[in-house]
Order: C-alpha cells, then structure tokens, then sequence
C-alpha cells in the first residue's frame, strides 16, 4: 500500500496509511502513516467494537493533521491488549492459536498462507452466483 | 484498550517471514524497499471540512461482484460507501480472514467512516470507496497497474485525502 501512497501522493492527493506491520510499512517509506499494535487482519481494531475501531481512526486522523516531515510514522498509541502476549504467537498471516506450537522467533512452522490460486476465490456460494448473474 | 506506546515492540513480518521461508527450504520473499523521500502534498483544509476517499487492500469486494483472485490480481472493486459493512465481502491469501468476515470494517471501514462524518471529525466521504488486493508479488505490476488504477480513481473523486487501510 505505500507504493501506493506514493503514487497518490505524486500526484497531488494528500494520502494516511494506516499499519499494523510496522516494518513492512518502514521498508516501503510512505508519506504518512499510523501504526497501531494489533495482529495482522485487524487494521482497524477488534471485530464489532465500533469504540475501539472509532477511537483508532480519530487518533490516526489527528496524528495526521499534525504530521509536517515526510515518512512519518506516528503511533496512534492503540494496541490488543496490556501485555502484548499475542506476539510471542505471531505469524507472518496471522496468530496461531495458544498452545498450537510455534509462533514467532524460531522460524519453523508451516506456511500460513493460502495457495495463489488464479481464480476468483468468493467468501460465499452465493456471491459466486450473484456475481456470475450480473455479467 | 489503550496503552503506553513501545510497552512491547512491535512484531517484525519482515524477519518473521524471512525465517519461515528459510526453515521451508523457500526463497526469499522480496519486500518492496524504498529509500528516497516520499512525495509530499499538504493537508490542503482541517480535517473537518475534508472529503475523505477510503482505499483498502484487505481484498474487499462488494456482494454481487466478482471477488478477487489470489495470484496478483491487479484489479480495483468501486464499493458504495454507503452500503453497511454487511454488504461486504473479503477476499484474500495472506492473512486469516475470519475475523475481517466477521466484521469487515476492521479492514474496510465504511461503517466508522461514516459515523466519523456525523461526529464531524472529518467533513465527508466520498461516495465510492475502493478495494484492492495487497500482496502482489510482482512490485513492477503493483507499480505499473495496481498503483495508477487507483490514482486515476481517487483522482476523479476529487478528495482531500485518501485513507489507505492495508493488511
């Protein structure tokens, strides 16, 4: 998404990434980001906790309003939980169920990604066929 | 929910995935790296008066339309934004979707954005929010279809800013 960023940026759109994978967002240097601490798949916050989702967005728009150095990247001060002991179960897709064996920091494990299948990959049945009606 | 910033660091993908690759036998994943300065265009009105145009890359697409693949698909989905999150779908190999599908607006919010604009912390939306892929292998075709499709969009929505939610 920062190449992104840099392209909208480039051409004039002032653009906010927001991140929760500090490092990749570094690596690819956007003009302005927000990190918040939260597993990969939850960008904006728990599920159906509007409070959290609302309280994150309005902290990242304000660190936003006040950003003046290119390749910013506030924290939003946002983060899972107290202890952070989530991230001792990390992965690069996700989190591994507690007791499930490996997480992050001895590299091992199985590869958590799905297969880069080159045809539509619907969530429902029915969207397929919602989707294949309409064209 | 909220805590000290820095309490514990933050998880680093980039290592974390360069050392799974390794223990499969895999090789290396090539993360996108950019040194030179970002470009740069001010804030051009508070952020109350700004339209806001929502970009995500979780793999949103919209029920009734053509979901994405998961082999560089380049493409961009025009969401409604005013549709309620139910409405959408997500699409996506490289993270666990199920709690994204549980509540879309954890990488697509729509439903917050908008409820954003009745607190009057930002001025507006723009009407059509986009989805996208993120994790195209090839950066050349992030770079040359992926990035200019969505300039061309948010360009015509002629917004303040646009608010990219990555995964």
């Amino acid at each position: 998404m920062g190449l992104v960023a840099r392209a909208l940026e480039a051409a004039g759109v002032p653009t906010l990434c927001l991140t929760s994978a500090f490092s990749i967002t570094a690596s690819v240097n956007p003009p302005r980001a927000a990190f918040s601490d939260l597993p990969l798949g939850h960008t904006v916050g728990r599920p159906h906790q509007p409070e959290f989702q609302r309280d994150l967005l309005r902290r990242a728009l304000r660190a936003a309003e006040a950003m003046d150095v290119p390749g910013t990247i506030a924290s939003t001060g946002v983060s899972w939980d107290a202890d952070g002991a989530w991230k001792r179960r990390a992965t690069p897709t996700g989190v591994e169920a507690e007791g499930a064996g490996s997480g992050s920091g001895d590299g091992s494990g199985s590869d958590t990604r799905n297969e880069r299948v080159d045809v539509p990959q619907y969530q429902y049945e029915s969207d397929r066929l919602a989707a294949e009606s309409a064209t | 929910m909220q805590n000290p910033p820095d309490a514990s660091p933050p998880v680093d993908y980039i290592a974390l995935t360069r050392d799974r690759y390794d223990a499969l036998g895999y090789p290396p994943y090539q993360w996108a790296e950019v040194d030179e300065a970002p470009p740069w265009t001010p804030l051009a009105r508070p952020l109350a008066e700004s339209t806001v145009a929502l970009v995500g890359s979780g793999g949103a697409y919209r029920e009734g339309q053509t979901a994405f693949h998961w082999k560089d698909d380049t493409g961009v989905r025009r969401i409604p934004s005013a549709d309620p999150a139910t409405d959408i779908r997500v699409t996506h190999f490289a993270y666990d979707l199920e709690p994204a599908r549980e509540d879309p607006n954890i990488v697509f919010p729509v439903d917050r954005l908008r409820e954003l604009v009745d607190e009057g912390v930002i001025g507006g939306l723009a009407p059509t929010a986009l989805g996208c892929m993120g994790g195209i292998y090839s950066v050349r075709r992030a770079t040359e279809e992926l990035a200019p499709a969505v300039v061309a969009e948010v360009v015509a929505m002629d917004v303040d800013l646009a608010l990219l939610v990555p995964v």
